[in-house]
Parts: C-alpha cells; structure tokens; sequence
C-alpha cells in the first residue's frame, strides 16, 4: 500500500498553492488549481457490511485528490501530535488508549502538515488534505487506517 | 524454614527485607483450583537471584515432584534486573490443602492452594450461563416496572429472573481493587480465579507482554476437553470482555486481534455478537486488524457456518448437519432491544437484520445441543452496562427485558428437554443506579426538576401495556420512571429519553478536562449537572463507571442448590465443575 506521506517539498506547495496562485494565475498549475472537493463521512462509502466496507465511485475518484470533510476531532493521544482521528460524532474515546471496542470503523486519519493545535473536540471541524484510501500501517503508532487525509490543514 | 539463620543475620534480612519485596506467588494465596485444570506457576523474585540458593516446595517437597517438571529459572525478566520462576501448563489431580513455599535464601514467602474435586457424577447434562453486563437491582426492578405493571403495589406477575429457586449475593471485588471490569469479573465465573482489572484468563504478574502473564483454564477449555459443545453468544462485539473470558489469556482486555485468534484456537463450537472487523485481513477495506490473517475464512476452513444476519443464522440452525458457527452482524456491538425493535437508531439503518440476544441464544442451543455429551453457553446482555455508562436508562432498561426474555426462553427449553440443565443468572458488576421516581410532564412546573415525583408523588409510570415480549412500545410518556445515576461526569440532564440514539454524557474540552456534551445543552428545560467523579487525568470519566456493590445470581435446575446466601464471584465457577462433575475422583476419573 502506498505510504500517506509524500516527499515534505510537495507538500509545501500543496500548501501554500492556494494563495500563491491567485496573485499569480498565469503560472496556475491544473492539478493544484483545482478547488478541494467536499466529501462527507456517508459519501465515504457505498457500503458497510459485515464482512467489510465499499467505497462510494465518488471517494475512489477523489483519491489522490484534495478534499474537505468536516467532522469531530477524536482526542489525540499526545497533544502536540501530527496525526489525528476525525470522526462522524463527536466522541470522547482515545483511539490509542481505550479499546477498540468503542471506535467505529467509519473514521479517518488526519495526517497534518503541521503539529497539532488545541481544538475543541465538541466543535465541529473541517479538514483539507490528500486522500488515500487503503490499508496503511502507520510505522511510528502502529495504528492502521483505512482513509486519510495527508498533508492536511484545519482550515475551519 | 529449611535453612537456620542466625539471630543477626535474621535481623539483616527483616531490614532488607521490606513487605514490598516478597516473592509474588501464581495462582495466589488461597487459590482455589479445580483437581486437573491446567495453570501456570510462576514465582516473582524481587531482585536476581542465586539459582542454588533458590528453593520452591509444595507440601515440603520440591515443587516438580508436585508438578511433575521443574519450572524454568529466567535469569533477567523480559531484561530487568529481577529473576523468575516459569512453569507452564501444569495441573494438580489429587485434591486438598497445598502449601507452597518459595525462598531465594534471603526472604521466604509461602501461600496455601485448595485443590478441590467435583462429585463423580454429574447432575446436569448442560449449563447456561446469562450475564446481563452491568445488571443491577434498579435495572431488574425497572423491567419489571414495564414489563409486568403493578396494581396497589403488587406486580401483576414476575421477570423469569425472579422465578428461579435459589439465590445469592456475590460480591465482585478483583485482586487490585473493590471495583471490577467486566474482564476479571467474568474471568472469575469462567476460571474461578480472581484477577486484576482489565485481565481475561491471567493472573496480573509483572510480566512486559499483556500475553505472557500466568494462566488459568478456563471453562470452555475444561468442558471442550470432556467432550462437550461450548458456545458464547452476545450483543457486544464478540472479542469484547465478557463473551472473550471463554477462551482468552491477557492482561489487555483491547487485544482484539489476539483474542479473535484464541477464539480460533480454542475451537469453541458456537460464537456469536458484533466485531467483525478484526476477523478480517488489512487490506479488506474496514478490517481492524494489523495482519492479513481472514479468521473468516480460516473459520470456514475449520467447518464453521458463518452467519452475518439473523436470516443466515436461523438458516445455519435450522440445518441439522451445523454444528458449528460463527456469527458476526455488526461491525461495532449489536444494536440494542429499543433500537433494534422499536425506534430504529443507532446501527439498525446499516444493519437492518441483526439478531437480538434471544435469537442468537436459540440458534445457538439448537446448535449446541446436537452435541449428545451436553453443553456450556455463556449468554450475555452487553449492552445493559453500555447504556449505564452512557447514561441511557430506557435503552439499558429494554435489554434488561431482552435479558429476561432470554431466560424465560432458556428455562422453557429446559423443560421440555429432560429438566438437566443448570441455569444461573447474574451481573458482572453493578452501575450506581437506582429508581428515585417518575418524572411527571402533566405537572406545571417550568424546571423538569420539580417535575420529579418522589415518594406518594411518584405514583406509577403511564407506559403502554407491554407487547408479547414484555415491552412497551413508547418510551417517550408522560409519566416515565427516573432513575438516577449515583456517580457521574459533568452532563446535561434532560429528564427524557434520547430519541435520536445513545446518549453520550462527556466529551473532552481543548485543555483536556472532561465535560457535559454540549449537544444536549439547548434541548428545553437541559440543566447542568456537574458530575462527582474525576475530570482529568488518566481516569477522567466521560461516563458512568462500575460499582462495588454485590450482584444478585438466580439458578434453577441441578446442581443450583449450592447457590445461597453470600458468595465470592468465583464460586459461581465450582458451581458449574461440580454440576458437570469436571473433576471426578478414583474410579470415575478413570485411575
């Protein structure tokens, strides 16, 4: 499976291409230029079974892509942490540090451009970044994502 | 004392020697162990140790004359300066009094062991098992309130739980603490050794790997060796901590992915609840699992049905040639009785045909029963803790009643197939619950606070009569019970039910204190009430918590005479050893 983390380089001018074009929409690259697509956490999926999830034709074509979802920061287990869990509801589990038992199957991984920032986990949120979706192992947590958001910035 | 010390060297060691730094013996002081079960023994030094200086004896002797092998002395412990003694899977056949006694030369630290036997003959050919997780008087009253009614204060019949001859208050403490989890308390039905929170199948040693900690035998392991079918049926997810107390060894309760695997292992015929995702491989998009083992195909390999709704499941029983499945209908736990039957929330839109816990548990003894040397069933109701934690009264109140039904069910079985099975129910552990009243809508008062009755204000609840199962089809009436959560984090108290689905109490706020969720805050008439137990830190509540009081068990059927007055959880083990006859003596043991 593909690692969620592309070369630092990229994802700076991911980052600083939304701005930076507007001043300069001659040198405006296609791909870039492109407004990031909204997706929701049920536009996610066609659908959820037992024996496991199916990815709407709309997520699929959006991979690679950037796209905003809105949704719940879950608590993260360390606070100054680049990677977070956005969730449908708000909840109130650490996905690191209580069971499984409790965390539904239908969340995404955030992996941001920058350390984390304090939010309020009761306050819905919106997330730009990359998507990817597929199995990946994470090599620092061990925690394995199905969909993420990489490169990704709280932009509300 | 095999080695005299002198005076001064005795004072050395009493010095030295601070209580802290005994040996830790396992199984522990007062173990009660069933003849055969296997166990593993270990002894915890608290520092290194000399080998020759080491001595373990049971009864004065060596301790592998006992056990028939010497345990392993390992040197450095998972590379820490301390040493271990190591013996794995050993049993002791004849019963009575043992006392072991482990010296490193220095300190000398002993505990008594009680090996017991069952009867040579078996009095009942099955056991059933229900715990309802959580299950507490409050709860039990409450089903009774909406299932049965009452006129001038006499109910107009009685739950299947309170009509089962023989009772008992057992008290659920662990060896850490007076609280439980639902992992050592049910730890402590299906091995009959009491263990740490969060522990399933293992005493808690200092052991680094959550799986390398001493084990016990459980059950399921002791009645599948004789032969007989096992099964474990739930409406939580199936690795979660009740159901998994059949069949797994950890320390972590979390380790899902282990326990799916000592499912697997443990070959136990019938298994049923939610938790799909950790059955299935990484790359199979919603798989929780770190590896790409499929147990849904290995478990298919071994000869098992699967069944992912209630249609294939009845399918899968009705078929005279299964006597084997594994039934998965839920990613997360099944839906609970208000949801599943009645408002249709939660998962019920995603999972529209799950089986509640009466279902699962008759697919299950039909399966189970074509097994002609009998059965042991584990049947619980998950989510009656659930929805306490969470603060749900009328949800944890309807799986009370599902719970209820279940046994009703079980003892109508029971009867008509040769009156020899053994039926117990009890709880794991209570919640601080308990009925104060009704809150009455029909009042005038502006603040739902005085719209609570108390004592002759209560009156009765307006529920409509109870359908066939014993349940009201409204929840939201005008006159609903209240029961009050003695203990609890900051939430916002809304005197209602939750239509819209499980109420969820906390959430934590940016600076990491634990808080009432804001998302009740503008239902009318919401007040803050701000909770009694910790906020930050590790063990911030975000919900209810479990509490220490003793829980009740109901038995009926042979071998249920033995249930009476106070007991200790693991009692309620040998209960079920000496109604099976596990543990038979002399000629029926076959020596």
């Amino acid at each position: 499976m593909a690692a969620p983390a592309v070369p630092q380089s990229a994802g700076k001018t991911f980052g600083v291409s939304r701005r930076l074009f507007l001043s300069l929409p001659l040198l405006a690259v296609p791909a870039l230029a492109r407004a990031a697509e909204s997706l929701t956490f049920d536009g996610l999926y066609k659908s959820i079974g037992v024996l496991g999830v199916k990815y709407s034709d709309r997520a699929l074509s959006l991979k690679g892509q950037a796209v905003r979802m809105r949704g719940f920061m879950a608590p993260p287990l360390k606070p100054e942490s680049k990677f977070f869990v956005l969730t449908r509801e708000p909840v109130a589990v650490c996905p690191f540090c209580s069971s499984d038992a409790e965390w539904p199957i239908d969340i995404v991984v955030i992996y941001l451009r920058k350390t984390l920032a304090p939010v309020n986990f009761q306050q819905r949120i919106e997330v730009e970044g990359r998507l990817e979706i597929g199995s990946w192992t994470d090599p620092q947590s061990g925690f394995v994502s199905q969909v993420r958001l990489v490169d990704a910035d709280i932009v509300k | 004392m095999k080695f005299a010390i002198s005076p001064f060297a005795a004072l050395v060691a009493a010095t030295l020697a601070l209580p802290a730094a005994a040996q830790t013996i396992f199984p522990i002081d007062r173990a009660d162990i069933l003849s055969g079960s296997h166990f593993d023994f270990k002894v915890e030094f608290p520092g290194i140790v000399d080998p020759a200086t080491v001595t373990v004896t049971i009864n004065g002797q060596d301790h592998a004359k006992v056990l028939g092998k010497p345990a392993e002395l390992i040197a450095r412990e998972d590379g820490k300066e301390v040493s271990s003694l190591l013996l794995r899977d050993v049993s002791i056949t004849r019963p009575g009094a043992y006392t072991v006694t482990a010296s490193d030369g220095v300190t000398t630290k002993s505990v008594k062991w009680n090996v017991y036997a069952t009867p040579a003959k078996r009095a009942a050919k099955n056991v059933i098992l229900f715990i309802g997780d959580g299950f507490s008087i409050a709860h039990r009253t409450a089903a009774r309130i909406l299932s049965k009614g009452l006129v001038e204060g006499k109910y107009n019949g009685k739950l299947a739980v309170d009509e089962m001859p023989y009772m008992a208050l057992l008290s659920t403490a662990g060896t850490d603490s007076i609280i439980t989890d639902s992992a050592n308390a049910a730890h402590a039905y299906t091995t009959g050794h009491k263990s740490c929170v969060n522990a399933l199948g293992v005493y808690c040693s200092r052991a680094a790997s959550t799986l390398d900690h001493p084990k016990v035998e459980t059950i399921a392991s002791i009645a599948k060796r004789r032969g007989m079918a096992v099964g474990a049926v739930t409406n939580s997810e199936i690795e979660d901590a009740t159901p998994a107390a059949m069949v797994a060894h950890t320390r972590r309760r979390s380790d899902f992915n282990d326990i799916v695997k000592m499912y697997y292992d443990s070959k136990i015929d019938v298994m049923m609840g939610g938790g799909s995702p950790n059955f299935l491989p990484k790359s199979t998009p919603g798989s929780k699992r770190n590896d790409e083992t499929d147990y849904i195909e290995q478990f298919k390999q071994a000869g098992y049905a699967l069944a992912t709704t209630k249609t294939e499941m009845f399918a899968a029983a009705d078929n005279a040639k299964t006597t084997k499945i594994l039934g998965l209908y839920n990613t997360g736990n099944v839906d609970g009785a208000l949801d599943l039957k009645f408002l249709k929330k939660g998962s019920v839109p995603k999972f529209p045909d799950q089986p509640d816990v009466v279902e699962e548990m008759e697919a299950a003894i039909k399966i189970l029963s074509r097994n002609k040397n009998g059965f042991v069933l584990m049947v619980e109701s998950a989510r009656i803790d659930k929805y306490s934690h969470s603060m749900d009264q009328e949800r944890a109140i309807y799986d009370a009643i599902m719970l209820d039904n279940a046994v009703r069910k079980a003892k109508e079985w029971a009867k008509a197939n040769g009156n020899n099975t053994l039926i117990l129910v009890t709880a794991d552990h209570t919640h601080s619950v308990s009925l104060v009243g009704t809150v009455n809508d029909e009042s005038k008062e502006s603040e739902l606070r005085n719209r609570v009755g108390v004592y002759e204000g209560a009156g009765f609840p307006n529920y409509p009569a109870p359908d066939a199962d014993g349940y009201p089809n409204k929840v939201d009436v005008s006159r609903r019970l209240y029961m009050a959560f003695g203990s609890s984090p900051d939430y916002y108290e809304t005197f209602a039910p939750h239509m819209d689905g499980e109420f969820v109490p906390a959430i934590k706020n940016a600076e990491g204190i634990m808080v009432a969720n804001e998302k009740h805050k503008d239902i009318p008439g919401a007040v803050l009430r701000v909770g009694n137990l910790p906020n930050k830190g590790s063990r911030a509540a975000n919900q209810g918590v479990h509490t220490g009081d003793d829980v009740l068990l109901t038995a009926m059927g042979p071998g249920a005479e033995k249930v009476h007055g106070q007991m200790e959880n693991t009692a309620l083990f040998r209960i079920i050893t000496e109604a099976l006859a596990l543990a038979p003596q002399g000629k029926a043991a076959g020596k």
